[in-house]
């Protein structure tokens, strides 16, 4: 390790990932520091991400997909089921991860294309100079060291603190963090190649329960509510037993994990001099879908290739950094989470009742592109009632 | 900002035989109080047992505990 790069990076997730490798491969140095021991463990995600979304950065690599998917189901309230496949019959839109070799991969990448990797190396503090980042205090195996960077980029996740310890508020409202927890379960009867979505009050309050395959016989059974329903006897943990109890009584339950998800808005500004935040530490989730795998990616990058353009001009001010925040919330994604942001807000008010007959009314549907707006726009199209209770959305939806 | 953890706190018990390691409780703590480091939940001084972080934690590892 040396004591200044151009570029360091805190976090060795796929944000983080992204970002250094992209740095390296724009001529830049790069150390991407990661505070725990090993990369991709433990996993906080159920692992889903769309065929398309994937595309924009890799081809599909057989260690790292668990499976495969050509549908989805949504399950009301009631126990009814809707289901989703895609126009082209049995083509596949989209895909389950394993995060763990997922997420080593990215940064092996990272790596080979002459990124520096540090594992168990925690950065427990900002060089700040004037209020400006100038690199980080890191520690590793008690030995601690000062190691300088033009521009930090923090992807350190839903636990992020390296933005606040710069002086940015990065609290996620209570009733805006998901409260998570997922079993990997086997020997389990299921749709080896649909993701299935449970909804309402009783299953998941103010998020949604998911079985996500992750082969013929297994799965990710996992769920998200909202912090602000969740307390004492009816936390994440009950809600998921009592499901799993009831659908899998005979399943194996081989890994639990829990997590936080923010579906918040991203914070209001995602850099700082000599700083920029990537990823879920930057609040850049989907909002109605928990989803962070490409927002991350792709928000790592874009942070790396700014970061770049302001190191050759020679200006790491906030004003200078700014390109990238003004970039992705012109981006697709950034539109998608705003748009998003405003449909589950009206989705989680919506009475249990109400959501049986909207899902009821679309039984089975076929869609040309397998995407949240898609969907969206289809159950709009046969409840047209629903723009106006959409309100200000409408326009974007027709 | 100082990794050191709060082993003095009478405000917030972490119960370290269920905590999941997760980091849900860090990302609401109004105060920044929270860290996780790896697998290890520090508090900080400046808790205010508001109790957010107990409400919100997915498998109930957190208890405020009142001041006598």
């Amino acid at each position: 390790m040396k004591n200044k790069y151009d570029v360091l990076v805190i976090g060795g997730g796929p944000a983080g990932a992204l970002a250094a490798r992209t740095a390296v491969e724009k001529g830049l140095s790069a150390l991407l520091v990661e505070k725990r021991p090993a990369i991709g463990a433990p996993v906080r995600c159920a692992e889903g991400l769309g065929k398309e979304a994937l595309a924009e950065f890799m081809e599909p690599d057989e260690r790292w997909i668990s499976a495969e998917m050509t549908g989805a189901g949504i399950v009301a309230p009631d126990g009814f089921e809707m289901r989703l496949e895609s126009a082209m019959a049995g083509s596949k839109v989209g895909y389950i991860l394993d995060r763990k070799v997922f997420d080593r991969d990215l940064v092996w990448q990272a790596a080979d294309a002459g990124a520096e990797i540090s594992v168990k190396t925690r950065a427990s503090a900002p060089i700040l100079e004037d209020g400006v980042v100038k690199g980080a205090r890191l520690e590793y195996c008690g030995q601690v060291s000062h190691v300088k960077a033009d521009v930090v980029i923090a992807a350190d996740g839903v636990e992020s603190k390296f933005a606040r310890w710069c002086g940015i508020d990065t609290t996620v409202p209570m009733r805006e963090i998901m409260s998570g927890m997922q079993y990997v379960m086997t020997d389990i009867d299921i749709d080896p190649h649909a993701t299935i979505f449970y909804l309402g009050n009783e299953i998941a309050p103010e998020g949604y329960l998911w079985v996500f395959p992750k082969g013929e016989r297994a799965a990710n059974v996992g769920i998200g509510i909202s912090g602000k329903k969740s307390g004492e006897g009816h936390r994440a943990k009950d809600y998921l037993n009592r499901f799993v109890k009831k659908t899998f009584p005979d399943g194996k339950t081989i890994e639990c994990i829990v997590g936080g998800v923010s579906v918040c808005r991203p914070l209001e500004c995602t850099v700082g001099d000599g700083l920029v935040l990537v990823g879920d530490a930057a609040r850049v989730v989907d909002p109605l879908t928990g989803g962070g795998i490409y927002n991350s990616m792709f928000t790592g990058r874009l942070a790396a290739n700014v970061a770049a353009d302001c190191i050759a001009k020679g200006d790491l001010t906030k004003s200078a950094l700014m390109a990238y925040d003004k970039s992705w919330r012109e981006s697709r994604m950034g539109k998608t989470i705003e748009r998003n942001y405003l449909i589950k807000e009206y989705l989680i008010k919506l009475p249990d009742e109400k959501l049986n007959a909207i899902i009821h009314s679309v039984s089975k549907m076929n869609l040309k592109e397998f995407s949240t707006i898609s969907l969206i726009k289809e159950i709009i199209r046969v409840n047209p009632k629903l723009l106006v209770e959409l309100g200000v959305l409408a326009a974007s939806l027709r | 900002m100082k990794a050191r953890a709060n082993i003095f706190s009478e405000m917030l018990n972490v119960r370290r035989d269920i905590c999941g390691y997760c980091g849900c409780c860090v990302s609401v703590c109004p105060e920044g109080a929270l860290e996780l480091i790896d697998a290890y939940l520090s508090v900080e001084q400046n808790c205010t047992s508001c109790g957010i972080c107990a409400k919100v934690c997915p498998l109930g590892a957190l208890e405020v505990v009142h001041e006598k």
